[in-house]
């Protein structure tokens, strides 16, 4: 059993750009080009992939995936049931199980996302040139019980992720005092890793605390640079046995252990729940997951070298900082302003890639290629002898996350 | 509300055979929770099973639409054309609900003087013969 214990092997991606300036390449052809890339990055063939592994919302399907990339065979087609990047640790994680229990030998994760060839996050969806619509505003029919329930929220003009997560933002500010200038340093923190990584998208754009409280306000209380960029790119993760990893020229990052999850009553989160626990409201909701995930793997918080933290808002990962354990309930605020999170200096040097806010917006994937390099000494800002990377995929909905580990 | 609170070009809500009648009781003024009538348990938005008993039987509480901001965020980005700015999204724990909170929104209130805890009351927006739609103004 040993011997088939799952490795993450490559890592590969596209050029990362400003969402909407990916145009002469489609979503599904970018797909594929990181996949390849991986494999490559694997010292592995295509020959060799059997299985496919994606998670929520994915337009480019496995199966097409795999008749286009010319795969011998096609035996795991996996899909993460959990919203938006959610899913992506868990989608490693399935494939780690698809190796394990010997379903299939060499399995990779994808995630493409190019939003200027379909819609913009975020949008009410009907752009002003089509018209308004004759009838009179009436209840349509929902054709899921998710959207029955986005029927309680986009009455409300809730239609925008940052004012989705400023609402639990907002309530930890009012109970722990949390400002704006902790999670402006944050931004600060991860743009300054961006600047040495130059696959960031905003790589060549430096960041002050003062910039990022006169940057606009999106949603109060986040600014534009509390926000994740909006991206065009695609990024993939090849998995495999230990077995089959041993003859490869790179070394091996293997799956520690993994986690999924919602605490009880969570639905969606935040975006659609109002009634959200009390003491679960102005938390990531990983707390739970994250006690499971350090039983798991035999570790704790202060094991952790170096951490990919899913950053889709600043408020985000400041509650993840809390629901993992590296500070008190409260105390992310000052955590981050202590300079924890920088790789220079820091205790637990974070996004060393940059992250979402200043790499790419790949649905988080890009964290657990980034936490791949980090461990073979590859990162652009790298981690001396680091032996223990988190990586998480979102918070404040179902999340997931990953212990990797350098053997 | 004389003016609309948004333009039209937002989306319409949308029901299944487990909100519609929250929505038509909306039509008519009337702001309810859905409530559990085995374990007296209340819920929103409305579901199939209460999540306390696993009773599928419920009826409709009417509350007398006064709250308090458990939270809220003030959004300065439009999502649909012609939207007008700021605007803002609320949290409002319903008094005489058994506990339940709503998403909606906070009208007539300058933003600077949000405060969570403070409270707010209903005030029905008429969006069509057959839709109203709550939202909710500092009391």
């Amino acid at each position: 059993m040993k011997e088939r214990r799952a490795q993450l092997v490559g890592v590969g991606e596209s050029a990362y750009a400003r969402w909407g300036r990916i145009g002469e390449i489609t979503e599904h052809e970018l797909a594929c080009q990181a996949i390849q890339r991986a494999v490559e990055d694997a010292g592995l063939q295509l020959d060799e992939v059997d299985g496919l592994a994606s998670f929520a919302e994915d337009r480019n399907e496995a199966v097409f995936l795999a008749a286009e990339l010319g795969l011998p065979r096609l035996r795991f087609a996996n899909m993460v049931w959990m919203p938006g990047g959610g899913g992506g640790c868990a989608a490693v994680a399935n494939a780690a199980m698809a190796v394990e229990s010997g379903q299939a030998e060499v399995v990779v994760v994808y995630r493409s996302l190019c939003q200027g060839q379909f819609f913009r996050f975020g949008s009410a969806g009907r752009d002003a040139s089509a018209g308004s619509d004759p009838r009179p505003p009436q209840v349509e029919p929902a054709q899921s019980f998710l959207l029955a329930s986005m029927g309680f929220v986009m009455s409300y003009g809730l239609l925008m992720a940052a004012a989705a997560y400023a609402l639990p933002t907002r309530r930890h500010m009012h109970l722990y005092g949390t400002t704006s200038a902790q999670l402006g340093m944050l931004a600060v923190t991860f743009r300054e890793h961006a600047s040495r990584n130059p696959r960031a998208v905003m790589g060549g754009r430096p960041m002050t605390l003062e910039d990022h409280q006169a940057s606009p306000m999106i949603a109060d209380p986040f600014h534009l640079f509390d926000c994740c960029l909006e991206s065009d790119g695609a990024c993939a993760v090849v998995v495999t046995t230990r077995e089959r990893a041993r003859d490869l020229a790179k070394p091996p990052v293997e799956v520690l252990a993994s986690e999924q999850g919602a605490p009880r009553g969570y639905g969606f989160g935040p975006f659609t729940n109002a009634n959200i626990a009390d003491e679960l409201y102005a938390t990531g909701g990983s707390e739970e997951m994250a006690q499971r995930l350090w039983a798991k793997a035999g570790l704790r918080p202060s094991d952790v070298d170096v951490a990919q933290l899913y950053d889709h808002f600043t408020g985000c990962v400041l509650m993840q900082l809390e629901d993992f354990g590296f500070c008190q309930r409260g105390e992310g605020g000052p955590f981050i302003e202590s300079g924890a999170l920088a790789w220079k200096g820091g205790n637990l040097p974070t996004n060393t890639h940059g992250g979402s806010l200043s790499e790419a917006y790949i649905h988080g994937l890009n964290h657990v290629v980034e936490g791949v390099r980090s461990l073979r000494g590859e990162s652009t800002s790298p981690v001396a002898d680091a032996e223990v990377c988190l990586v998480t995929s979102a918070a404040c909905v179902p999340s997931s996350a990953l212990l990797l580990g350098r053997r | 509300m004389s003016e609309r609170f948004f333009p039209d070009s937002m989306p319409r809500p949308l029901a299944d055979a487990f909100s519609l009648p929250w929505w038509r009781a909306a039509a008519e003024h009337r702001l309810t929770v859905q409530r559990c009538t085995s374990c007296g348990r209340t819920r929103l938005p409305p579901a199939p099973l209460c999540p306390r008993c696993r009773s599928t039987a419920s009826d409709w509480l009417e509350v007398p639409g006064r709250g308090e901001l458990y939270t809220y965020t003030v959004v300065h980005r439009a999502i649909a054309a012609e939207q007008k700015l700021p605007f803002v999204i609320a949290v409002v724990a319903l008094e005489g609900s058994g506990g339940v909170r709503m998403i909606s929104n906070l009208v007539g209130a300058e933003p600077a003087s949000l405060r969570i805890g403070m409270p707010v009351e209903l005030v029905w927006e008429d969006m069509g013969p057959e839709l109203a739609v709550p939202r909710f103004r500092p009391a």
